[in-house]
């Protein structure tokens, strides 16, 4: 077997994403460019969904998109599955693995053993890549881990037929043969990349999503005081928090790593422009950062007045203004 | 958010991993560096496990009470929801919020309690003589 070179990144589905991409001769992708190319960036306060009663928030795209859409603007296609027998969806990952094909697979973590207990909730969108097999054990290099991993062939069944939402059911893919990718598709791809983020933080009609989205959720924060008491805002704001910074993220609720990426286009398509709104995304994943630490200062109990609420909500509000106007900045480009 | 200022502090992600964050260094520049956590968000983690022990003893307290079966206990004590468990027993929701009854859960048999017991990794014996 060659030698595997194990890639750690901050989220991992960027990870898969580049590790796969890496494996096809793209050798010139990164965490960034997936992220951004794969319109990664996104907010959404999801609608009659409760998670522990709180509210559902994600400050990225649908599970499985940026790896679709990164592949999509790339023209490279997809091999994917589901399966419904286990037996199948071993032999289909062996019969990959025979044939020397790196694949990802879509799996929950509360089974995953090589997670600390803290974090193994039951949450079924982790990804991970499977490069190889020793005797029962597969080799798995997850990219939120500092190294490479093994799992054994029931521990891995397990995690890759978890239960609940977003159950993964066997999901295994991989991207076809491509062939070189022109400097000329990546700047379309960048470009490409960057629309549909426009389009899908600034004009989905819908108040609860992009930056719309961000304002509804400090709307409802002026309320879970009065509404849902101290105790119980305080486990919801420590909710938001736990999805805009846990590992995954790169800090900021992935701002940073978009400000990465926006630095890296401006580069590739020589344009300064973009450099300074890449600022912009920076100054943003800041506030975020401030609004976390405005958020655990109730949630640890020490400040917890209705103003206090009314702070964090109100750096919600400067946030969504910093970001709907980096985004019309980024729309007014005319990219082509 | 600077290099510099890329928190360190203590979490549960010790002795597992270091995560990847995105700073900028001294020239302005984005570059990846690895954290062993942040305190805000261990914070958040901590607050979200107290919930979970007060979920799991008041589970205790309502099958002392009489007011729910030991499926409730495992079902808090495994941090299930109930399309979770539904997936994993293949019982639909209806049934389980059943059996979640005490009177409902001493009439069940074993094939039905051993499904249970797979679910939730302990014996069937663990389940029929649950012991608080």
């Amino acid at each position: 077997m060659k030698e595997f070179k194990h890639i750690q990144t901050a989220h991992c589905e960027n990870g898969v994403t580049v590790k796969l991409l890496k494996e096809q001769g793209l050798d010139w992708i990164n965490e960034p460019l997936a992220f951004g190319m794969g319109s990664g960036l996104f907010y959404i306060h999801i609608p009659f969904l409760k998670v522990n009663g709180g509210p559902a928030i994600s400050f990225r795209s649908m599970p499985g998109s940026i790896f679709r859409r990164t592949c999509k603007v790339l023209n490279i296609k997809i091999n994917r599955k589901k399966f419904r027998s286990k037996d199948n969806a071993r032999n289909y990952l062996n019969e990959k693995l025979n044939q020397g094909i790196t694949v990802g697979c879509q799996v929950g973590v509360f089974h995953l053993k090589y997670f600390p207990k803290e974090y193994r909730f039951h949450f079924n969108a982790h990804n991970l890549i499977v490069y190889g097999k020793e005797g029962n054990n597969y080799l798995i290099s997850d990219p939120v881990m500092e190294n490479t991993t093994a799992l054994s062939v029931d521990e891995l069944e397990k995690v890759r037929f978890a239960k609940g939402a977003l159950a993964p059911k066997g999901h295994i893919y991989y991207p076809e043969k491509t062939e070189k990718i022109t400097n000329e598709k990546i700047r379309k791809g960048i470009i490409k990349g960057i629309k549909h983020n426009v389009r899908d933080m600034l004009y989905i009609p819908a108040r609860f999503t992009g930056v719309n989205g961000i304002n509804h959720t400090a709307s409802k924060i002026r309320k879970w005081r009065e509404k849902h008491g101290v105790r119980n805002a305080g486990l919801f704001l420590g909710q938001i928090v736990r999805m805009q910074e846990e590992i995954g993220t790169g800090g900021g609720g992935f701002r940073f790593l978009y400000a990465a990426f926006l630095e890296q286009a401006a580069e590739r398509l020589n344009n300064d422009k973009i450099i300074r709104i890449s600022e912009e995304f920076t100054k943003s994943g800041d506030l975020w950062r401030d609004s976390a630490l405005q958020m655990a200062g109730i949630y640890k109990g020490r400040i917890t007045s209705q103003k206090d609420f009314n702070d964090a909500a109100d750096i919600m509000n400067e946030i969504a203004s910093v970001e709907r106007k980096a985004l019309n900045d980024l729309n007014k480009l005319k990219l082509h | 958010m600077k290099k510099e200022e890329l928190p360190q502090d203590k979490s549960h992600l010790k002795n597992f991993t270091r995560e990847v964050c995105y700073v900028k260094n001294s020239e302005g520049k984005y570059v990846t560096d690895l954290s062993t956590g942040w305190e805000v968000k261990s914070a958040a983690l901590n607050n979200q496990w107290d919930e979970i022990e007060r979920r799991i003893k008041k589970a205790k307290e309502k099958i002392i009470n009489g007011k729910a079966s030991p499926i409730l206990y495992f079902f808090e004590l495994k941090l299930m929801d109930l399309p979770v468990l539904s997936g994993y027993t293949g019982f639909s929701k209806w049934r389980i919020k059943r059996h979640m009854k005490p009177n409902v859960f001493k009439n069940l048999n074993d094939k039905t309690l051993q499904v249970y017991a797979e679910v939730f990794e302990i014996s069937l014996n663990d389940l029929k003589n649950f012991n608080l």
